[in-house]
């Protein structure tokens, strides 16, 4: 294929990007006030997805620097995975209505 | 698992994490939201663990456990009063796992089959690692600053010193000469240089904040950590953190704008900081009377009406008196007062932070009442009972002169009685005088808000 007609796959993620952002700003736009403390820790729960990056790096059989930084990040973000959602949860749960 | 199965597993991800905030458009649909975003996580997980690079299993299960187990425990045994610390501690994990990630990435950039021919990093990789490594690391050490204002390690107030402007924008400006000098040649030194900086950039951007500017900055800190995570993404070319970073991003930029709004102050004035220093000093306190009364006096006064509107603030959170305030509006409900509840946006230290522990406490939420919903109900109302609120009800709001000018406020000066429970006259974090207190239908309660509600409630 002609390199000047090709798109830069670059372009993909970067119209991915900027859409996700809008779905973002109307998803949060509609919650309510009373949900913003869980709405931080679950936004900081998703966003431990990060996890998927230190695996890779930590993927590899023989020990080196970069594996050892994935192992780190790997720890770091399972407190903020297990930590955030479960908090949310907790939080959560004591949201309620009486009858 | 080929490479297209994987991107598609990353976008049900993705899209589970999408229906995880909009779950929590509503307290009922919210519980379910969360775990379409455990789901969501599980599968981002899972679908990167069994990818064919990754082939050595020990120690990521050992992290994984470890980690999980740390974060667990901590997520049982946190006090709702500490979420504002909470959150800011977990956004420092966010950032500094980007660094991590980063660094991983720029030391093996074949594993994430982003080397170019002579197996160094590429250049558009280079790029967008520099913008995520940067953001990462202000987002650590920012969030480190602000956990340790919130935690009370770092003094609340805040921290300036001359030239301080001056001195971030240098320090931006040789972090982005860095970021470009790493663009051009991917040299290990450049690398450290610019993340050695944005550190130290965080902790200065933050320390000049002082404490009821929080909302702004946790939610501010919030946002970073997810333009951190799409900054990565865009280096390791992966579509799930792409998303999520964006989402995330987004969020915190909203509740930022929230907060900013309900102060009625530009984002670009509390990054600036400083607010709340200076004016304390040139308040001149007045000797005006002030009508003050006790424990069986609130009792009374509330008993006989046939309204009540509560509003926490701060100052209920510090005294741990949510229960007790919910103790306080069963017993008028018992003797047929109308109880609700009335909350500021930036009341207490986060967003949404005293629904959180009005709901610890029991109190359902339909009778809690975001500002816009119930301001114009104070004129017909016969009891506003104040905890500890002092900023967002101070009328002086209303007059262009003040710092606080066009701050929108909960209007208790207009019910037909205003109980305030405060430890003293001190006036606010804003630094001013509040006239509500020296008002003709304004009853001053002077004591701890947990000792003085109990005694409301024994009263009653």
């Amino acid at each position: 294929m002609d390199v000047a007609n090709s798109i830069d796959p670059f372009i993909y993620r970067l119209a991915i990007f900027v859409l996700a952002i809008f779905v973002g700003y109307y998803v949060v736009w509609s919650v309510t006030a009373a949900l913003h403390t869980p709405l931080m820790s679950v936004t900081n729960a998703i966003s431990s997805v990060i996890i998927v990056g230190a695996l890779i790096a930590a993927g590899p059989v023989e020990m080196s620097f970069s594996k050892i930084l994935g192992i780190v990040a790997i720890g770091l973000a399972a407190v903020n995975i297990f930590g955030g959602f479960l908090v949310s949860q907790r939080m959560l749960a004591m949201y309620k209505k009486k009858q | 698992m080929s490479a297209n199965l994987t991107a598609l597993a990353y976008l049900i991800a993705s899209v589970l994490f999408v229906m995880a905030l909009r779950g929590l458009s509503s307290p009922e649909t919210a519980r379910g939201g969360n775990i379409y975003g455990m789901i969501g996580m599980a599968i981002a997980i899972i679908t990167t663990a069994i990818n064919p690079d990754v082939v050595s299993y020990g120690w990521i299960l050992t992290a994984l456990v470890i980690g999980g187990a740390i974060g667990a425990f901590i997520a049982r045994r946190i006090a709702m009063t500490d979420m504002p610390q909470l959150v800011a501690a977990f956004h420092s994990l966010v950032g500094l796992a980007a660094v991590l990630v980063a660094a991983g990435a720029y030391y093996n950039p074949a594993a994430y089959g982003i080397a170019d021919g002579s197996g160094d990093l590429q250049l558009a990789s280079r790029v967008e690692m520099g913008i995520g490594v940067v953001i990462g690391a202000i987002t650590f050490s920012g969030s480190i600053i602000a956990f340790g204002k919130l935690q009370g390690l770092v003094t609340g107030n805040p921290v300036t010193f001359p030239g301080q402007h001056a001195l971030n924008a240098l320090f931006g400006a040789v972090i982005v000469i860095l970021a470009v000098l790493f663009a051009i040649s991917p040299d290990p030194e450049w690398f450290w240089a610019m993340t050695a900086l944005a550190f130290v950039l965080g902790f200065l951007l933050i320390i000049p904040i002082g404490g009821a500017d929080m909302p702004v900055i946790v939610s501010m800190l919030n946002s970073y950590s997810g333009w951190a995570a799409a900054g990565i993404g865009f280096t390791l070319e992966n579509t799930a953190l792409i998303i999520t970073g964006a989402l995330v991003g987004s969020s915190g930029a909203i509740l930022s704008y929230i907060m900013c709004k309900a102060m009625n102050r530009s984002f670009i004035s509390v990054l600036l900081g400083g607010f709340g220093g200076d004016a304390i000093a040139s308040t001149t306190y007045s000797d005006r009377p002030v009508k003050a009364g006790g424990a069986e006096d609130a009792a009374f006064i509330m008993k006989n009406a046939s309204s009540v509107i509560i509003v926490p603030g701060y100052g209920m959170a510090v005294a741990q008196a949510q229960h007790a305030v919910r103790e306080m509006g069963d017993m008028l409900k018992q003797h047929g007062v109308k109880v609700t509840y009335a909350i500021h946006p930036v009341a207490g230290r986060m967003p949404g932070h005293m629904n959180v522990l009005l709901a610890e406490a029991n109190v359902s939420y339909d009778e809690v009442f975001e500002l816009e919903e119930i301001n114009s109900s104070f004129p017909n109302t016969d009891v506003a009972f104040v905890i500890g609120a002092n900023d967002v009800t101070n009328p002086a709001a209303h007059e262009p002169s003040s710092p606080i000018a066009g701050m929108p406020i909960l209007d208790v000066d207009r019910a037909r009685t205003c109980l305030f429970v405060k430890r003293s006259l001190s006036p606010g974090y804003a630094g001013i005088d509040n006239d509500l207190f020296y008002a003709d239908n304004t009853m001053m309660l002077f004591a701890d808000a947990k000792k003085m509600i109990e005694d409301i409630v024994k009263a009653l």
